[in-house]
């Protein structure tokens, strides 16, 4: 299993290299630049070359990449144009949001879509099967930033959920880890843990939709295969209860396919982060993200890509690890 | 069917039990409110911000959202006063140019303190100007945008985009009264010591903090901790937080400030919600109490909603930039005519932009000094407007009009709109249009101000203070690849206008130089929109201002 690891983890550094360097190759062919970034409204041409000039950016792009990888491996992406502030600084104080959202959707998402997904195969062709494939195509093809306008037009205000922000203006909560659910349990605040927790309900259930409908499905068409298998009958004829078939045999080994999704899920939520925390002003890493891009901020934006995709090169190996442990058959091989 | 009445059961209990937790909720947000203040002075204001700021040192932005909140606690030597562009004292109580404007002498307002307990006086305001003059570093100064702009250079200078300075020195004559020398005369000053780019700060927080240390960081720069959590002046508030996790930024009162008196507001907090449809939720929700920038559309239902929609008198121009090195038909001023003639400007100010702007007649709004009604006009005549191009020999004029995407500016709310209105207005006399849409930062600024790659385009200005240079000065004083023209005569005119000294001698240049650029026609003004600041029905005392240069020590929650 070691060794299994330490492959993975050794596969995964040419990917953020190339991935490195496509992020640093599109941000330099947009027109624009920190520069212009930098001086806004008031830029002139003159201005522009002058403060090319003191960044660096006149010189070639392949020292100007080498001298970004070297700051980068030392953790250094420079500043935000944006905020001013250092970059690892600002992930490391809005990361906690987007974990807090994002683990709130994957939760939502796996614990409903699983029964609702093995109830779709159980009564294949039945009402909820139909009732639950259709709500599925609506969960996918709805986007995000609509549904999230119209769940703060509809439910905010007749269910008293806010939406926007993480916090009440009114709460002065203790910020220790910045996880604002877990700093109230700590500091014993409850009407901040409430406060907070009422804060997530309706972008995560926006944020949910996605991975909700996709596990849905995809546990629908594992459970349904595994129902064909041989062994199934196997351990039908041998006399097995319904109840016994089902959470031995059929959930174990249709879960496989599943957890695969919940894995890349919960990689691609943080796309859909982007939206959910943008529409809900909830200011995590997405939020952070739809700035940097509406604002041309390329320090922030070359920090968020590849920590983006280094979180989904982890997750992916922790989903190939999670293989072994569900499938003992992965591990021989 | 029992699973059924089981669902609607549980929906009943489910609505019940949101319904009590609605109610506690308000009450809850009630109880804290009332606690924070309120009773007609005192409170808690919390203002939505359409952005993040940068930092809270204005000398190194040019930045609106680091405006408004600095301008609450830091103070200029002259000010605008509430809801106009006109000025009036702040930290200075008089100010004379001499004879040839090289000479600026200010008295300075007695018994003011800065928020750190230490005396504002004449040594303060020259402590000031020096450490502007002074600033050294590339990164320093290329992010000191105003002040290179109005000072012309620095002491030394560190890039090639500045040029000789206006400032000589700073003369503490007695504790107050402070001497301003400069190498030339300024046309923009006085309006330009409103800028909050050019706020007095102490001078013993700038030294203590370090504020002068920029230091480049990847492609962009960082600034000192003075920058981001000592900020100190003399205004009605104070620094006391800046949570970048929540995007809040809390003042608290000033009860030393003398400028002129401490807020009323104990707590003044800027909350960062950069979607307007957010922000509208939020003052719905009472998270806020108010917000720059409301969608005209909501302005009805914000309206009914009791809250006030404020609009701000025009402080801007929308221009139809023409470049004349684009189409070699626009250098004909026939075909420059033709386009002016030819857009119904009346129909598209009352149908597209918000109540209260205006028809522009020139590039600079009524209420800049300089304007004048004596400019010649272009009234709506599209049959003139044939009769132009058919004698410049333009009857089938295609040009390439640019428009810009993913942005609304004051000046231009919505882009597409305008495009659309504009384009089918020359279209309507014969014009072919081809249209380019590009994003706002991502090609459409490079493309116009850098290539001029347009014949036609859409653009504007928000002023920065209260002189006519800011505006057409910025626009033509100079060979731009915007316009693609050279006229020695118009920059000369606009440079004699720079250099002529305050007052009526200066307002006239100035007029003089609109009247030429009317007749001239390098582009044609189009409208004077005006932008709105909504804040709740128990806000009292807020003014609009032009110049969205809103000061809330007058504010209470009512």
């Amino acid at each position: 299993m070691l060794r299994f690891i330490v492959r993975r983890v050794l596969q995964a550094i040419p990917t953020l290299l190339i991935l490195s360097i496509l992020v640093f190759a599109w941000l330099r062919s947009l027109p624009g630049g920190p520069a212009a970034a930098l001086l806004g409204d008031k830029a002139t041409p003159e201005k522009i070359a002058d403060l090319n000039h003191v960044l660096g950016l006149d010189q070639s792009i392949f020292l100007q990449y080498f001298k970004f990888l070297g700051r980068a491996i030392t953790g250094d992406f420079g500043s935000s144009l944006v905020s001013g502030q250092p970059v690892m600084s600002e992930i490391g104080t809005f990361l906690p949001a987007t974990i807090e959202l994002g683990l709130s959707a994957i939760i939502i998402a796996v614990v409903l879509g699983i029964p609702f997904g093995y109830l779709a195969a159980r009564f294949k062709g039945g009402i909820a099967d139909n009732v639950i494939i259709v709500l599925t195509l609506v969960g996918v093809a709805v986007p995000i930033f609509f549904l999230g306008y119209i769940m703060q037009d509809l439910l905010s205000a007749p269910l008293g959920l806010p939406s926007q922000g993480r916090q009440a203006p009114g709460i002065d909560a203790t910020a220790v880890t910045n996880f604002a659910v877990l700093d109230g349990v700590l500091t014993s605040e409850w009407d901040a843990v409430w406060d907070a927790i009422k804060h997530l309900v309706l972008p995560a259930f926006a944020l949910a939709t996605i991975p909700l409908a996709v596990i849905t499905r995809i546990t629908r068409a594992s459970v349904l295969d595994v129902f064909n298998e041989d062994f199934i009958r196997t351990a039908n004829s041998k006399g097995l209860t319904d109840s016994v078939v089902r959470q031995r045999h059929v959930l174990r080994n249709a879960l496989l396919p599943v957890v695969t999704t919940i894995g890349l899920q919960t990689g691609a939520l943080l796309g859909g982060a982007v939206l959910t925390e943008r529409v809900f002003n909830f200011r995590g890493l997405g939020f952070l993200l739809a700035e940097g891009i509406e604002r041309r901020d390329y320090p922030r934006l070359q920090a968020l890509l590849l920590f983006g995709a280094l979180v989904y090169v982890v997750v992916n190996m922790l989903v190939d690890i999670s293989y072994g442990l569900i499938d003992p058959r992965v591990r021989v091989r | 069917m029992q699973q059924l009445r089981l669902t609607r059961t549980r929906r009943a209990a489910l609505a019940g039990l949101a319904g009590v937790v609605a109610v506690s909720l308000s009450a809850c947000a009630e109880s804290k409110r009332d606690e924070a203040g309120g009773g007609g002075s005192g409170g808690t204001m919390v203002f939505g911000n359409t952005g993040n700021p940068k930092m809270f040192d204005p000398t190194f932005t040019d930045e609106g959202e680091t405006y408004r909140i600095t301008r609450q606690m830091l103070d200029t030597l002259v000010q605008n006063k509430p809801g106009t562009a006109d000025l009036e004292p702040s930290l200075a109580t008089k100010w004379e140019p001499s004879n040839d404007g090289k000479t600026w002498t200010f008295t300075l307002k007695q018994g003011v303190k800065f928020s750190d307990g230490t005396p504002f006086n004449a040594d303060a305001v020259c402590y000031n100007f020096d450490r502007w003059f002074k600033m050294s570093g590339a990164a320093a100064q290329s992010q000191m945008i105003y002040y290179a702009d109005v000072f012309g250079g620095f002491a030394k200078n560190e890039g090639s985009a500045t040029g000789d300075p206006v400032y000589k020195n700073c003369e503490a004559k007695d504790p107050n009264t402070a001497v301003l020398n400069l190498n030339k005369a300024k046309g923009a000053f006085p309006a330009a010591f409103t800028l909050p780019a050019l706020s007095i700060q102490s001078p013993s927080a700038l030294k203590q903090f370090g504020a002068d240390k920029v230091t480049q960081s990847g492609d962009s720069f960082t600034y000192s901790e003075y920058a981001y959590k000592h900020v100190t002046g003399t205004g009605p508030f104070k620094f006391e937080s800046w949570d970048q996790g929540k995007g809040e930024i809390t003042l608290v009162r000033n009860d030393t400030s003398t400028m002129p008196a401490p807020a009323k507001l104990d707590k003044l907090v800027f909350k960062v919600i950069p979607d307007e449809n957010a922000r509208k939720q939020a003052l719905k929700a009472g998270d806020i109490d108010g917000y720059d920038f409301p969608a005209p559309a909501d302005y009805g239902l914000l309206r009914k909603d009791g809250d006030q929609v404020l609009v701000r008198p025009s402080f801007n121009v929308l221009y139809l930039g023409i470049n004349q090195s684009g189409n070699p038909k626009l250098k004909d001023p026939r075909v420059r005519q033709a386009l002016a003639y030819g857009i119904n400007r009346e129909q598209f100010v009352k149908s597209k932009l918000a109540e209260g702007s205006e028809v522009a007649t020139e590039f600079v709004p009524k209420a800049i000094s300089g304007y004048t009604d004596d400019v010649t006009k272009y009234p709506y005549d599209p049959e003139k407007a044939k009769d132009l191009l058919k004698q410049a020999g333009a009857s089938d004029l295609s040009l390439k009009f640019y428009y810009p995407t993913e942005v609304t500016r004051p000046y231009l709310p919505n882009p597409a709109d305008t495009f659309t209105a504009i384009s089918q207005d020359l279209k309507n006399i014969g014009i072919t249009i081809q249209p380019v849409a590009e994003p706002w930062n991502g090609g459409y600024k490079d493309d116009v101000q850098q290539f001029g790659k347009q014949d036609i385009h859409l653009l504007g200005w928000t002023g920065d203070y209260n002189d006519a240079g800011n505006f057409v000065g910025t626009f033509f004083a100079r060979e731009k690849k915007e316009f693609g023209f050279a006229n020695p005569e118009l920059f000369k005119t606009l440079a004699q206008a720079d250099a002529s000294p305050a007052g009526d001698q200066h307002a006239k240049a100035y007029q003089q130089a609109n009247k030429q650029i009317m007749d001239f026609l390098p582009a044609v003004p189009i409208a004077y929109p005006s932008p709105a600041i909504v804040v709740d029905a128990k806000i009292k005392g807020v003014v609009a201002s032009p110049l969205t240069d809103e000061r809330f020590n007058n504010v209470t929650t009512g």
